[in-house]
């Protein structure tokens, strides 16, 4: 069992490797969105200061639904999705693994890259570090429940958009808890509760989330 | 797995899933329709009469209060609307059998027409009485984002072109909707008491005057038959377009019952 996870994240990650640009283009998404905003708003800190969390949790969930339709699309394309529904292996647990994979491949580096914008914003090192734990357990969530949304719209017309208005709903509560811990922590109060709950967001999603998505792969490829 | 037209075919004796098939459903939900309809006129009528004429002007809010005959129905029915959509589905993609998730269909546009509802005439209340068209309320933020989930669902559906698969799609879509309110509702209720931005209450004085209960409650009726009657209009539409190729239909169009 745990040797098709793992075997199923190795392949994913191969994949990735091969073809970083799309990785690539996920994280320089990401840092661009950020960009946008002092741009927008103005350069001074103690604004920026306020809503750095926000603005770095709503481009981690963009960049997160962009690049969705990578989890299952080329396999849908070259019938190896196919040859996963036939697997004896457990869809879900097939599923857990390529949404582990995504996670590898955008969620971790997003969390390491926010230690940058911690500086940037001038956040402090209390702060910065809750940024950087919030996305940590938070940005599992999205591609977990993301994975739902890319299964629905495997294969259909404007998948892209409609995937971002099916799921981005759903990440509410994360976005919620995500920023928010960070707006506790910089006004002193504790982050335990947040943390905690982002950690039972992820460790719910992942038991439950693959079992839909496989439910919706075998309804999209049939 | 194909329970409905099963029942149909081998025993002609009503059971469990007689009117799962659309060719018995179309023509009681026809029957029923009108039916709805006039049960939603009569008891608007009285429930607006009552609303605009008998129910006494609130002390503190004036006349603009009236505008609760519609928004609280209303923001009811959006909710309900959306477990009866979810509950069909779920049936649907279970027991296979078309027309619970045809009805899920039907429900939808309904439920999104409600939840729009219930945000306007919410903000158009709001105005008079907060002096502002929108607060970023708890109440408030769950109803936009029960807005979201409906589209979510509307537009999935629309995308996909085989019925079957879109379906069990919007099923699957649906239900994590519904597991997901609950968590959503409460974590923007949480995310608004901790910003403490606005202290506007939405929990008004429990006493309130019999007869504008009473209107509240007519009112309720009559959106609950109008719902129900407009999503077996819809729902008939959706038959129809699905079977249009079917034995049955041509029958009826020839014999002039379309």
């Amino acid at each position: 069992m745990l040797s098709v996870f793992l075997q199923v994240i190795r392949r994913d990650l191969l994949l990735a490797m091969r073809q970083k640009s799309d990785v690539l283009n996920t994280l320089f998404f990401f840092v661009v969105v950020v960009t946008m905003v002092p741009l927008g708003i103005g350069p001074e800190p103690a604004l920026l200061r306020d809503i750095a969390a926000g603005v770095v949790w709503v481009a981690a969930l963009l960049a997160a639904i962009l690049s969705l339709p990578r989890l299952f699309a080329n396999d849908y394309a070259d019938g190896t999705l196919e040859q996963m529904l036939l697997s004896a292996e457990p869809l879900s647990l097939i599923v857990l693994g390529k949404a582990a994979a995504h996670w590898l491949t955008t969620g971790l580096p997003l969390t390491i890259m926010a230690v940058a914008f911690g500086v940037v914003f001038d956040l402090d090192v209390k702060a910065t570090t809750v940024l950087v734990v919030s996305l940590a357990l938070g940005t599992p969530v999205l591609s977990l429940i993301g994975s739902i949304g890319a299964a629905l719209t495997l294969g259909l017309r404007g998948g892209g958009v409609l995937t971002s208005l099916l799921v981005l709903p759903l990440y509410i509560p994360v976005l919620i808890f995500g920023a928010g811990s960070v707006g506790a922590a910089t006004s002193g109060l504790g982050v335990t509760a947040y943390f905690l709950l982002l950690g039972a967001f992820a460790l719910s999603a992942a038991v439950l989330t693959p079992w839909a998505v496989a439910i919706a792969l075998r309804i999209s490829v049939e | 797995m194909t329970m409905s037209s099963v029942s149909v075919a081998s025993s002609s004796r009503p059971g469990l899933f007689w009117f799962s098939s659309p060719q018995t459903f179309f023509p009681l939900a026809g029957k029923m329709t009108p039916w709805f309809f006039a049960l939603a006129a009569v008891l608007g009528a009285f429930g607006l009469y009552i609303g605009f004429f008998v129910a006494p002007t609130d002390a503190t809010q004036g006349e603009a209060y009236r505008i609760i005959f519609i928004h609280v129905p209303a923001a009811w029915m959006s909710m309900f609307l959306y477990l009866v959509m979810a509950f069909w589905a779920a049936i649907g993609l279970i027991m296979n059998t078309r027309m619970s998730s045809m009805m899920a269909s039907a429900i939808a546009p309904t439920g999104a027409l409600m939840t729009v509802l219930a945000l306007v005439t919410g903000s158009l209340w709001g105005r008079p009485t907060w002096g502002t068209y929108w607060v970023w309320d708890a109440r408030l933020t769950s109803e936009l984002v029960l807005l979201f989930l409906y589209l979510g669902f509307l537009a999935l559906q629309a995308a996909i072109d085989d019925p079957r698969r879109a379906d069990r799609a919007g099923a699957v879509l649906a239900l994590v909707g519904v597991i997901n309110i609950p968590i959503i509702y409460f974590s923007v209720q949480w995310w608004n008491t901790l910003h403490q931005g606005s202290s506007v209450s939405l929990t008004r004085s429990p006493s309130m005057a019999a007869t504008m209960l009473l209107g509240m409650l007519l009112m309720a009726l009559a959106f609950w038959m109008y719902s129900i009657g407009t999503a077996l209009h819809r729902v008939r539409s959706i038959v129809l377009e699905r079977e249009k190729r079917a034995e049955w239909t041509r029958e009826l169009l020839a014999q002039g019952r379309l």
